[in-house]
């Protein structure tokens, strides 16, 4: 079986590249980090790849509006060619600031609106999975961490009863053992109907709010020493919930 | 040209506008009903109608945005607006992002001079007075580094027919000048306090150089039979700075003549690296940007802490994130460029709902910041600063005391990570060669941050430069920080690199060149943000965002074209050479002429002498009873109270290297120490913790910092550091420095620092310090204060351990646990407790193994307000109660006391640990919800653990 090859995004600030891509090689994938420009210049050629990768956060520093100006980069050079790898049967995953992107390039529906705090947020939230996609095979749940200023999902009343429509709300905001362990909402931002994840052209094409990629090992959850006092069986090499999103994206290529 | 209108402003409910308007009811006797608020871009550029939509349309988004091109009137009703912009040639990062869309979007680059910049309005509904709209203007503007204009609804229409004003900087173009120097001693102290003399006779601004230092260089020209131009005598104002040269710690104090810092700090290191031997640790110490402690056998990381006090002061924003980003540059300017992995911070603020009202003049036109803004802006500004970078920030603290209320202490402190090779080549030593290219890398000069090298060497007062204060741009840095570390430096494109922070070139070009002994450097190359800069202010501006790299001639193409292709600007401004002379010419013309030598060395000896002021032995706090009240009370008080609201905006999850998290247990409490992973395929830990006590300084300064230091040590030892394998970085913040008293204190506290560090073995890899923290102004009814800082030594701690699973958090996490006293409690109610540092050492070293064996579920220091706080803390963290008995104070802070738990099946593995420690079980570990204490059969406290929980979470919950 050959490896999927992944392509992250860099560039313009855009951060969370390193941690991401060392997911998807934990996962089993190969793939490197492609600053975008190296893409528009013809360097490097987004039809190589089997799974994109937009990691998060602060493309731009998120001036004018998270995600807005490294969008119309990707729209004003590479509008086409990011069309063309979403409709072939191939992965793309906005995490994040990637989200953020993606809603920009219209490329996923809805917008990510401000929180209702109006300021940064950093937290871990749990989420259910609520639609089929290849990204989410097997999981039902999952604890990850949140991290950002614009967070709040939003689509007006036509798009959204569209995206029920065609299965597309993924992920959920829900009460959980995070929200229950630290007494905390489990909707961090005011996100509408508790959205944090949405996914287009059948499910390949995914974007969350929460990451993942910081959530690959049992140190990483906020009360591991608690869980290691109640259990000392746990594996503490053990894996954390987000690693499967990047095996299930492995597995997909390798049916 | 009248520069175009395109407001941009969302359709949907907007919380930025719902959170505003709580904010401005607070400062309102009017209500608020409603406000709006519109993003402002003013287009200061040649387009045609339909290039202007596209454009617009570029800057909103639609699925909830809308973009308003050059509105005539506002299409709803409002009663005032408020439009928030930045003065002229303040950094817009803004406006930059919007410009490079727009040219992106409509494949069209600016003109020269063609711009965007950026504002905010808010329009704001509700029953209001004028003076309630100035008021709300008042929060959120800053006058020196931002405009506000104010309109009624009735004559909003008429001032966008007037159309937009940009600020758009125009300077008249300056030539170097001649200073004559043969003047009287009054005139040289003049020049020396308040800058060289313009032509209308107005002052260019501090040059920090006494009188002593003055004809030091009054006699080095008459050597060359000339007067310096202006740009020289800048330029040696820079170098010899206190900030830059630290005269004040590396001078002769009395006996000392080699200077406290080198007996006390450096020597320290260098006893404690003899005795250490084959496990000395160390790396690199106190002669790079950073200092360094090896990782593993592949990796060193390095560690630096900052303050940034001064422009925080003025412009709390903006000197934050200045300082945190200019900290970053520290990291990425060790060896050849570690890649930043932590951000650490330090508060010291005054109490924010103190009302004192202060002035910086007589006149009472210049008011210092309220508290609150200080606090709010320092807070925001790392908070930009460090998540913008994509570095995580897990581990930091705040202290209060009234007397910062003149300068907050703004700690600013940054971890890197850097492989020892790459491609074969050594990576932690440098040097550039004669003929390498002086490269200036990053952001553009301006004028902003001139004289802040200088103006950080004096007291904040009326005269304090505006042009002092910049305004970090994340980005920028963010793109040449990846295109440095990640890329350039691993194809070896470069020989040396440092960072452009305090005296910009002037600084950076001339240490950089003593690597190869001489450089020549052509101003008119530089890159500058608008012209009609003067030479000297080119040469010494402090424009953020710029490192300084010396490129060999062979491998300047390929830098320059992968610096282009990443969106950074790099620029050849000049040559490294072996001539021994500092070069700097401008269109053709020599305007600095200097020897390397006198510029580095040439400052003269400045012999001190202290005092011993009178101390009294006792700490200002009488002995407080223990009861439910005054816990309640400690729990709310600022210093002690929770803030979670700064750390749940800080994030400390990037990079996937959290391990420990900065509120830890289900009670989300703040810890002292913290634990990362910043390098995911090791397994390895980087421990942070640390130690300050401003508020043992006047009783005892030698005192104050041996508990400095052994707190440092020990909340990391609480978290799972090895006290064996632990380095300390030393940031004293002084007041008043030249004054004998001060100098008698400062000298104590460096005297600990030797004595402690080499009984803990704990070596300094690394220091800064920052001398004048004091204020001079005016209070409210125009009387002069001086607010001096007490003085400040934080000791950082940087651990390194094995294995990261061995990491401890601070809640309580299963009744029926035992909890345990380490370290014994002495009596010293009413003074500075002593440091044992024996006794410590090997209660840390026991406890340490402890830990290693998974004998330790809790563990957390004792320090401020001692076994009651330190109990309290790890129930309200678990959400468990705990049952206690003891005869100690309460409330001693006697030093080398940590308080764990354990489970009752390894009670006896861990007291078998702990054998020849004091070490004393107390109580347990309930599920009871009280936190229970009893001395001598009776109940001395016994408080719901709601209660507790929701006092200490209380004070800070709306900020």
């Amino acid at each position: 079986m050959s490896k999927p090859k992944v392509i992250v995004f860099s560039g313009y600030g855009l951060n969370c590249e390193e941690e991401t891509l060392f997911a998807f090689t934990q996962a089993g994938a190969v793939g490197e980090i492609v600053h975008i420009n190296d893409i528009i210049s013809k360097k490097k050629k987004l039809a190589d790849y089997q799974i994109a990768a937009l990691p998060g956060g602060f493309s731009y520093g998120d001036d004018t509006g998270s995600g807005k100006a490294y969008a119309n980069k990707l729209k004003n050079h590479l509008s086409g060619d990011l069309k063309t790898f979403a409709e072939s049967d191939k992965l793309i995953i906005g995490i994040c600031n990637g989200f953020q992107i993606l809603t920009n390039t219209g490329l996923l529906p809805g917008a990510l609106l401000a929180n209702d705090s109006a300021r940064y947020t950093v937290r871990w939230v749990d989420v259910k999975v609520t639609s089929e996609s290849p990204w989410l095979t097997g999981i039902k749940t999952m604890m990850l961490p949140v991290a950002h200023g614009e967070g709040k999902y939003y689509a007006d009343k036509k798009t959204l009863a569209s995206l029920k429509r065609h299965d597309q709300v993924a992920l959920h905001y829900t009460k959980g053992e995070i929200s229950k362990h630290f007494n905390l909402p489990p909707n961090p931002n005011g996100a509408l109907e508790d959205i944090a994840g949405i996914t287009g052209y059948t499910g390949r094409v995914l974007g969350l709010m929460p990451h993942p990629e910081r959530a690959m090992f049992f140190t990483q959850l906020p009360h591991w020493t608690y869980l290691k006092a109640h259990n000392a069986k746990v594996l503490l090499s053990g894996e954390g919930p987000g690693l499967q999103i990047f095996r299930n994206a492995v597995n997909y290529f390798s049916k | 040209m009248v520069p175009h209108i395109v407001d941009v402003y969302p359709v949907v409910p907007d919380s930025r506008g719902e959170v505003r308007k709580r904010q401005f009811e607070q400062v309102c006797h009017g209500s608020v009903t409603e406000v709006h608020v519109f993003e402002r871009y003013l287009i200061d550029a040649k387009l045609t109608p339909t290039q202007l939509s596209v454009a617009a349309s570029a800057l909103a988004n639609s699925t909830f945005e809308k973009a308003s091109i050059n509105p005539k009137k506002s299409a709803f009703t409002f009663q005032y607006a408020i439009e928030i912009g930045f003065l002229s040639g303040v950094t817009d990062n803004v406006g930059a992002t919007a410009k490079e869309s727009i040219e992106d979007t409509l494949k069209k680059k600016f003109k020269d001079r063609e711009a965007v910049y950026s504002s905010q309005v808010f329009f704001v509904s509700g029953s209001l007075s004028e003076a309630d709209a100035n008021a709300i203007a008042d929060t959120i503007y800053n006058p020196l580094i931002q405009r506000a204009s104010i309109y009624r609804y009735a004559q909003y229409g008429k001032a966008l027919k007037a159309g937009a004003v940009v600020p758009r900087v125009s300077l008249r173009p300056v030539t170097t000048s001649v200073v004559n120097l043969d003047l009287s001693d009054a005139e040289l102290i003049e020049i020396g306090k308040s800058g060289i003399k313009n032509i209308d006779g107005s002052r260019r601004g501090p040059l920090a150089l006494d009188l002593g230092s003055m004809k030091v260089i009054r006699n080095y020209f008459k050597g060359l039979g000339r007067n310096p131009n202006d740009i020289e005598l800048e330029s040696l104002a820079q170098t010899w700075s206190e900030h830059c040269k630290h005269t004040i710690f590396a001078g002769p104090l009395d006996e000392v003549s080699e200077g406290i810092y080198k007996r006390y700090i450096k020597g320290a290191t260098n006893d404690i690296r003899k005795a250490k031997g084959n496990n000395d640790f160390c790396v690199s110490v106190f002669k790079d940007n950073s200092g360094a402690i090896v990782f593993d056998d592949e990796h060193v990381v390095t560690h630096k802490v900052e303050t940034h006090n001064s422009p925080s002061a003025l412009d709390p924003f903006g000197g934050a994130i200045t300082g945190i980003l200019g900290v970053n540059r520290d990291t990425l300017g060790f060896g050849l460029g570690a890649k930043p992995v932590i951000n650490y911070y330090g508060f010291c603020f005054a109490d924010p709902r103190d009302t004192t009202v202060l002035y910086r003049d007589q006149a009472k036109t210049q008011k210092l910041l309220s508290a609150r803004r200080i606090m709010d802006g320092v807070i925001a500004g790392v908070n930009a600063g460090g998540n913008c970078s994509g570095i995580p920030t897990p581990q930091g603290f705040v202290n209060f005391h009234p007397r910062f209320r003149g300068k907050p202490l703004v700690f600013v402190g940054t971890v890197g990570l850097m492989p020892r090779k790459k491609a074969g080549r050594d990576l932690i030593s440098k040097k550039a060669q004669p003929g390498d290219y002086v490269v200036m890398v990053g952001g553009r000069v301006g004028q902003d941050g001139i004289h802040g090298a200088t103006f950080s060497s004096v007291v904040l007062d009326s005269a304090s430069p505006a042009t002092a204060v910049q305004i970090g741009d994340p980005i920028t840095q963010k793109k040449m920080s990846d295109a440095v570390v990640k890329e350039a430096r691993d194809l070896n494109l470069y020989s040396s690199i440092t960072d452009n922070g305090a005296g910009g070139l002037s600084c950076s070009v001339a240490e950089m060149a003593r690597e190869s002994n001489g450089f020549e450097v052509d101003l008119a190359t530089v890159p500058v943000k608008y012209p009609g800069l003067a030479p000297w202010q080119i040469w010494i501006s402090e424009s953020q965002e710029r490192l300084t790299l010396a490129v060999p001639p062979k491998k300047w193409n390929q830098f320059q074209k992968l610096m282009a292709s990443r969106g950074v600007e790099a620029t050849r401004i000049g040559t490294f050479t072996e001539s021994g002379k500092a070069i700097v010419k401008h269109k053709g013309k020599t305007v600095m002429s200097i020897e390397l030598e006198f510029l580095h060395e040439g400052l003269p000896v400045k012999y001190q002498t202290s005092k011993k002021p009178v101390m009294s032995a006792q700490v200002s706090s009488g002995k407080l009873q223990v009861s439910n009240q005054v816990l309640l009370d400690l729990l709310a008080m600022p210093g002690v109270t929770s803030t979670a609201f700064i750390s749940s905006q800080y994030d400390q999850e990037v990079q996937g290297s959290s391990v420990t998290k900065p509120l830890q247990g289900r009670g989300r409490v703040n810890a002292d120490a913290t634990v990362s992973r910043p390098l995911l395929t090791s397994n390895k830990g980087v421990v942070l913790g640390q130690g300050l006590y401003p508020e043992y300084s006047e009783a005892d300064p030698y005192r104050m910092a041996a508990a400095a230091i052994d707190t440092a040590i020990r909340s990391g030892v609480a978290a799972g550091a090895d006290p064996d394998y632990m380095a300390i970085l030393d940031n004293f913040c002084w007041s008043s420095s030249d004054e004998p008293e001060r100098l008698y204190q400062l000298k104590e506290a460096a005297r600990a620092c030797y004595d402690y560090a080499t009984a803990f073995g704990t070596p300094f890899i690394s220091g800064k310090d920052s001398m004048f923290n004091d204020f001079k102004g005016f209070d409210a009814d125009g009387k002069p204060v001086k607010i001096s800082a007490p003085p400040t030594l934080l000791i950082s701690s940087i651990s390194v351990i094995p294995d990261m699973t061995k990491s401890v958090t601070l809640d309580f996490k299963k009744p029926g646990d035992l909890i345990y006293i380490v370290g014994e409690t002495h009596d010293e109610a009413g003074q500075v407790p002593a440091v044992d540092a024996a006794t410590n050492l090997a209660a840390y070293r026991a406890l340490h193994q402890a830990i290693k064996k998974d004998l330790i579920v809790s563990a957390v220091s004792l320090s401020r307000y001692g076994l009651v706080l330190a109990l309290t803390r790890s129930a309200i963290a678990g959400q468990l109660g705990a049952v206690i008995s003891t005869d100690g104070d309460l409330l001693s802070e006697t030093q080398g006391r940590i308080l764990v738990s354990v489970a009752p099946q390894q009670q006896k593995a861990f007291e078998k640990a702990m054998a020849g420690v004091f070490t004393a079980q107390l109580g347990t570990v309930t599920e009871n919800s009280d936190i229970a204490i009893s001395s001598g059969g009776t109940t001395v406290l016994s408080l719901p653990l709601d209660k507790a929980t929701k006092a200490y979470h209380s004070t800070f919950k709306n900020y």
